[in-house]
């Protein structure tokens, strides 16, 4: 809407020179031609190779053997299912997390807003891997958190939910989920934060005077308004979470193996090119139509 | 108990915060550590070594340079190139515009590892070699799409009503844009440049299908580092970045409050 408000005065003055119709093309052009050859040609060259047979050594030839996508599905499957499962989950706990903070930020923080937003941002600029590797000191085995955990017997319950499978909590599949959603929160709290920071304060002081108490002045109120950052702030968790193996990897055991690891040791170790193209196409079929089935579910196709 | 109930969101809020700064903090503390071993996971005696030798590990300063190198191109391509798509986006009507839209949109909803292999089975089709040119080409698609996004969203947030005044007042076109749009752009042209440069300082995923042995790049040294051995060298390089972003973005944050409020 506010697009159409900017744009309404310019396209007004627009017809006069016909010479200006070409400046969209112009400043989209280097643009555009960058993704066109770089993001659309590579995917059509992934779906090629996918259906090619060969091996590295003597090429690969097209064969439209289909019959790989079969073999790939039915050895990885099990991977795809863990990945969006890990992936929704951690999801679903940043959401959680995250609601408080960007509400706190955005309506009730005052002059230390700016601050908020600069600690929430700063920890983007030490790598993602170096900060994953220091969750394996916090967690690890002679550290204070275990120490804790065991105490309050987090640790019992996490290996009832199956989450881990001893008493320490590296290496399983609650170290991953954990490390999912604190590194892709982010994501989901600056997205929420721009929605809930537009929100305006007097339609929850409305509800209230209305007799709404806090609950339904929430779910009526607050939520409904703040969808769009809980659209946005969801897709950009949980996208990359399922692609993601480097929480799986250095966090994770055996059993913790994410379809991404996969994709990527079938493409450099063992270099079967065929079926990791494979298994990188199903994985985009598979995020593609999710994606589109929620941003049509949630309303919001404004967001694109 | 009155004051926890009030300040609840206040408390939820800042536990999270706590959870998503400790793990800079733990960094910053082990990089005064003096490990025993080769892996620098559990604490041992304070030194201040890999603060005075910061390029110790070998290797380490090489793949910092050449991050920070790809993250500087990178990041000036994709600022000029996703600014001039914003601008033909949010100003002009034409035709595809909606298929244009898409198009930038796909590249933030592709998995990291799902982009990375389908540039590596072009290159591979192409008998294009690996090395810092492709991942050049990686970073800058992936950066572009997310400084569209922010500069579009401060270009929608902009009221026509000043460009309109700048007319009245017999500024030309070209007049307009200079002395009054791009000024009120460029807070969101310069946080684009600041996510774009910090996504390619910081991936791992699509730049390891990229690169060759001679393009080991900062975070694939932290990679090779954590199955081999991790030096203190990684935290200290590590707790500068996070320090620094903290400055800059505090620094910018002060300027844009100060505009402000000459500005009221």
């Amino acid at each position: 809407m506010v697009g159409q408000l900017v744009e309404g005065p310019v396209t007004a003055r627009l017809p006069r020179r016909a010479r200006r119709n070409y400046t969209p093309y112009l400043l989209l052009l280097p643009g555009l031609a960058w993704l066109v050859v770089f993001f659309v040609v590579p995917m059509l060259s992934l779906f090629s190779q996918s259906l090619q047979t060969g091996n590295v050594e003597t090429g690969y030839v097209m064969t439209w053997n289909v019959q790989t996508y079969v073999d790939a599905l039915s050895r990885f499957w099990p991977h795809f299912v863990r990945s969006l499962l890990f992936a929704g989950t951690a999801t679903v706990l940043a959401l959680l997390l995250a609601y408080p903070l960007a509400y706190f930020m955005a309506q009730r923080s005052g002059r230390w807003k700016n601050i908020l937003l600069v600690l929430v941002i700063a920890p983007f600029f030490t790598s993602f891997l170096i900060r994953t590797l220091a969750w394996q000191t916090i967690l690890a085995d002679t550290g204070p958190v275990v120490a804790f955990a065991r105490t309050i017997h987090l640790t019992d319950l996490l290996q009832l939910l199956h989450l881990t499978s001893n008493d320490s909590l590296m290496n399983s599949p609650f170290a991953v989920i954990a490390g999912l959603t604190y590194n892709f929160l982010p994501f989901m709290i600056l997205p929420l934060y721009a929605s809930l920071e537009r929100l305006d304060h007097s339609l929850i002081e409305a509800a209230g005077d209305l007799y709404a108490n806090p609950a339904q002045t929430f779910w009526k109120v607050t939520w409904p308004l703040s969808l769009p950052g809980v659209v946005g702030g969801t897709l950009l968790t949980f996208i990359p979470a399922a692609g993601d193996f480097i929480n799986a990897r250095l966090l994770g055991n055996t059993k913790t193996v994410m379809i991404g690891q996969v994709i990527d040791s079938e493409f450099l170790r063992v270099q079967d090119y065929a079926v990791a193209a494979a298994l990188s196409f199903v994985l985009m079929l598979i995020i593609t139509a999710m994606v589109a089935v929620y941003v049509r579910r949630a309303g919001t196709e404004e967001l694109v | 108990m009155r004051w926890v109930r009030a300040h609840l969101v206040g408390i939820a809020g800042m536990v999270v915060l706590s959870y998503m700064l400790i793990p800079n903090l733990v960094v910053l503390v082990f990089s005064f550590n003096k490990p025993a071993g080769n892996y620098n996971y559990q604490w041992q005696q304070f030194s201040t070594d890999a603060w005075t030798n910061p390029c110790g590990a070998p290797g380490i300063c090489d793949s910092l340079g050449l991050s920070l190198r790809i993250g500087f191109i990178a990041t000036v391509v994709a600022t000029i190139l996703g600014t001039m798509v914003a601008f033909a986006i949010s100003r002009h009507r034409f035709r595809g515009r909606s298929a244009t839209n898409l198009l930038i949109f796909l590249p933030m909803a592709t998995p990291e590892v799902v982009m990375g292999s389908s540039l590596l089975t072009l290159f591979i089709a192409m008998g294009v070699a690996p090395g810092t040119p492709t991942i050049l080409i990686a970073h800058i698609l992936f950066c572009m799409s997310f400084v569209v996004v922010t500069v579009k969203a401060r270009i929608a947030s902009l009221d026509p009503r000043l460009e309109q005044a700048a007319a009245d007042l017999f500024a030309n076109p070209m007049q307009t844009f200079v002395r009054v749009t791009l000024p009120l752009v460029a807070p969101g042209i310069a946080a684009g440049a600041l996510l774009a440069f910090s996504l390619s300082f910081d991936d791992y995923i699509i730049t390891n299908f990229n690169a060759s042995p001679s393009s080991i790049t900062f975070p694939m040294f932290v990679w090779g580092a954590a199955q081999r051995g991790t030096p203190v060298q990684i935290n200290v390089i590590g707790s500068v970045m996070f320090l620094a972003a903290l400055v800059l973005v505090a620094t910018g944050q002060l300027i844009s409050n100060r505009r402000n409020k000459v500005a009221v």
